[in-house]
């Protein structure tokens, strides 16, 4: 059976019911919305029985309007056998964002989930070695969140009025 | 038999002007910083401290098209230790402040910095939270190069213009109150 | 005042190895990266490598500037190759928004795209062959490298930060003085090659040092994403200008080098092929050309392209394009979308979140360079240390890539 994404929500449906939504975007890509502590049971459904064998990026977004649901968590999979590209969902609350790791199965979503961690302060259950990557290890904060500002807040030197901040 | 040689008289080889000084039977006097200064500039060994695309550029200076190797910066010591200019040509981010000051702190007097690029002379275009905003911040600066990146004839600028400072400068510049201060100002002994 | 971060491990001790740190700053990491490493004489035992050196933050960057501001940041991260990231962000946003260019477009960007990759493979291969002590393939090959910067200066004005194009097309059509250079390079520079591996690709000594250094299985390549001519190298033919083509690449035809074990030779020779394919993909582009009308170097958008001078002073809808196009008032459509495209070292991906403001919500960029480091450690397991040194160069890090 031809691996398309009608039979990919047909499947998800399937087996996940109402816990999961669909959406898609301007790139045609389909996008699945699934609850915080189904990504392990979703993501290894899609590895062993679709071919979603290659975990392409994971990232984070920060909604500081949507309260309860303020950072989110992107997967973007491909199936490389049957060339289909798919992207997944999923948001926590600001207070207690816990998300379980993929690193079992996908090894290389270690490091992405340590920049995650790094800017968003998402924590990753289970991860083996959860600290920050980029950033120094002394940083208390976590800076890609939509409070801080693009600036070191320090910075004595800079006239902020004349550059308009 | 030995061979008549046949010297080049039309040459393109520039030689370096002497330093004014009195000529005489077998000795020429002259003062002592200027002879020292005229054998340091010409003879600088740089210490690339290249990170990122200004990095590419310098190397570029480097290759045969710009060479940088005809002014006397031939060998590319890697060690702090035995070079006299210290070339920065990239962003500095503040990860890696303290460790510019280690590979600065390690060079013998007599020392140079050029900051080549906008990243390293002031922070560039990266006004950010993890970058530092010009490595003057940890360390004294000779000669800043602007440019994002600067063309390698713009490194080759600067690096000519450190060349008239180190041949101005007087021998007793390092031990004087100024230059004290001056390191008092940064924190390095 | 010093920092000290290197700590020695407890059975180090007993097991009488040695703690070596490949610093951040070391001739032989090209770029600023660190790995410290646990060695018993020669062999590495295990290394834990640390990055963040040159983290410029660039995604925060991003959520401040206009898009067509974000330009000059997309050339800062791959800047070996500059040109293909900033056409990747131009595809980026145009699938977005929904312009059509013209097919002539389509075939320059490839042009420049493929400049770009070979530029990029000179560096990489000239790079193992110094750290295997080769040093004069580098020196000729690099002035192949100032060849491309003329043409690319000829198009855009910069050398190694391009900026090239803008949203729908290029900035001005290619003069006759770059049409010449572009037919010089194709003329001298396939020789110069051909020079170069005679140097390097049947070498004794190069081969003997590169064979069985740092190999990478399939499985591990794909399990830890890697991308580009390292997973290439290790057998899977995955390159996403034949999966997912944009830009017009389905038009041309082009074989995809694989290697087999993926060591340190194979990838040499994967990125030694790609730069042939690179040129026979340059060379059917300029057949094609030949037929198209030469006046063509931009989509009709006036919302996104700047007019042209002369109407901006004497026609009133050019002048409010011109304004709404520079202070940043130009309505993007809210959405999402993910674009990748085939950098030189594997997919480099633009995952855009709009909200219909002037400047992006969220753009995440996918850094190949960042993904596969993590193998590093792995593939350098009980090998010696200078197999470490030339596994590590020819993985071909680029620390702009690595940290954004």
């Amino acid at each position: 059976m031809a691996v398309n994404y009608e039979h990919i929500q047909h499947q998800l449906t399937e087996k996940f019911g109402s816990d999961l939504s669909f959406d898609t975007t301007q790139d045609g890509m389909l996008t699945v919305i699934m609850p915080a502590e189904l990504n392990l049971k979703v993501i290894q459904f899609l590895y062993d029985h679709l071919h979603f064998h290659f975990l392409t990026d994971l990232t984070g977004v920060h909604y500081p309007e949507q309260t309860g649901k303020e950072l989110a968590v992107v997967y973007h999979l491909h199936n490389l056998q049957d060339n289909v590209r798919l992207r997944l969902k999923l948001f926590v609350p600001v207070a207690q964002p816990d998300v379980f790791t993929l690193t079992k199965i996908y090894a290389g979503a270690n490091w992405m989930e340590r920049e995650t961690y790094d800017f968003f302060g998402i924590n990753f259950i289970g991860h083996p070695n959860l600290k920050r990557i980029l950033n120094a290890e002394e940083m208390d904060y976590f800076p890609m969140r939509k409070e801080y500002t693009l600036e070191d807040p320090q910075r004595i030197d800079k006239d902020d009025e004349m550059f308009g901040r | 038999m030995p061979r008549p040689v046949q010297y080049n008289t039309n040459s393109k080889v520039k030689l370096v002007d002497l330093p004014e000084g009195y000529a005489g039977e077998g000795f020429y006097a002259t003062s002592f910083d200027k002879v020292v200064g005229l054998a340091r500039k010409n003879s600088l060994w740089p210490l690339p401290f290249a990170t990122s695309c200004c990095g590419i550029e310098f190397m570029a200076t480097m290759g045969s098209n710009y060479d940088l190797a005809r002014f006397g910066s031939e060998r590319m010591g890697f060690t702090p230790r035995q070079c006299d200019m210290l070339l920065v040509a990239g962003t500095i981010s503040k990860k890696l402040g303290p460790i510019l000051r280690q590979v600065y702190i390690q060079m013998a007097e007599p020392r140079w910095v050029v900051a080549i690029g906008a990243c390293a002379s002031t922070g560039g275009i990266f006004d950010s939270y993890s970058v530092l905003q010009g490595i003057d911040q940890v360390i004294p600066v000779d000669v800043y190069v602007p440019g994002c990146p600067p063309r390698p004839e713009g490194i080759l600028d600067g690096i000519l213009k450190l060349q008239e400072l180190v041949g101005n400068e007087s021998l007793r510049r390092r031990s004087s109150e100024q230059y004290k201060a001056l390191m008092e100002s940064y924190g390095i002994q | 005042m010093e920092q000290n971060h290197i700590q020695l491990s407890e059975e180090s001790l007993a097991k009488q190895t040695t703690t070596l740190n490949l610093g951040p700053t070391h001739p032989a990491t090209h770029g600023v990266f660190q790995n410290i490493m646990e060695i018993d004489g020669e062999r590495v035992l295990r290394t834990e490598p640390t990055i963040g050196y040159i983290h410029r933050a660039f995604e925060k960057i991003a959520e401040r500037r206009p898009y067509y501001q974000i330009t000059p940041l997309t050339d800062r991260l791959n800047y070996c190759s500059a040109p293909i990231n900033n056409i990747g962000w131009h595809l980026t946003v145009e699938k977005l928004v929904g312009i059509q260019v013209p097919k002539r477009v389509d075939y320059l960007r490839i042009l420049i795209m493929e400049l770009a990759r070979i530029a990029d493979h000179l560096v990489c291969n000239s790079v193992i062959g110094v750290d295997t002590g080769a040093l004069t393939g580098f020196t000729y090959m690099f002035q192949y490298r100032e060849k491309i910067y003329e043409i690319f200066e000829g198009i855009c004005g910069s050398r190694l930060t391009t900026n090239i194009g803008r949203f729908g097309g290029f900035e001005r059509n290619f003069s006759q003085d770059v049409w010449d250079r572009i037919h010089k390079f194709l003329e001298d520079f396939p020789k110069a090659f051909e020079e170069f591996e005679t140097l390097l690709n049947r070498n004794r000594i190069f081969m003997d040092r590169c064979i069985g250094a740092g190999p990478l299985s399939a499985e591990m390549a794909l399990s830890y994403s890697v991308t580009g001519p390292n997973l290439r190298a290790a057998g899977v033919d995955y390159d996403v200008r034949v999966a997912t083509p944009y830009c017009s690449y389905e038009d041309f035809d082009f074989k995809i080098p694989v290697g087999t074990t993926g060591d340190v030779y194979d990838r040499y020779l994967v990125r030694d092929r790609e730069v042939w394919e690179s040129l026979s993909i340059i060379r059917q582009v300029l057949d094609k050309l030949k037929d198209m009308d030469p006046s063509v170097y931009h989509a009709d958008v006036p919302e996104f392209y700047l007019p042209d001078k002369k109407d901006v002073y004497t026609k009133m809808e050019a002048l409010i394009y011109h304004f709404k196009i520079i202070m940043g008032e130009t309505d993007i459509l809210p959405g999402e979308i993910y674009h990748a495209v085939e950098g030189a070292n594997g997919e480099v991906g633009y995952y855009l979140i709009s909200d219909g403001g002037r400047s992006p919500y969220r753009l995440h960029f996918r850094r190949p360079c960042f993904i596969y480091y993590q193998i590093f450690p792995e593939i350098i397991k009980n090998g010696l240390l200078s197999d470490a040194i030339i596994t590590l160069s020819s993985l071909n890090v680029i620390a702009g890539e690595l940290d954004a």
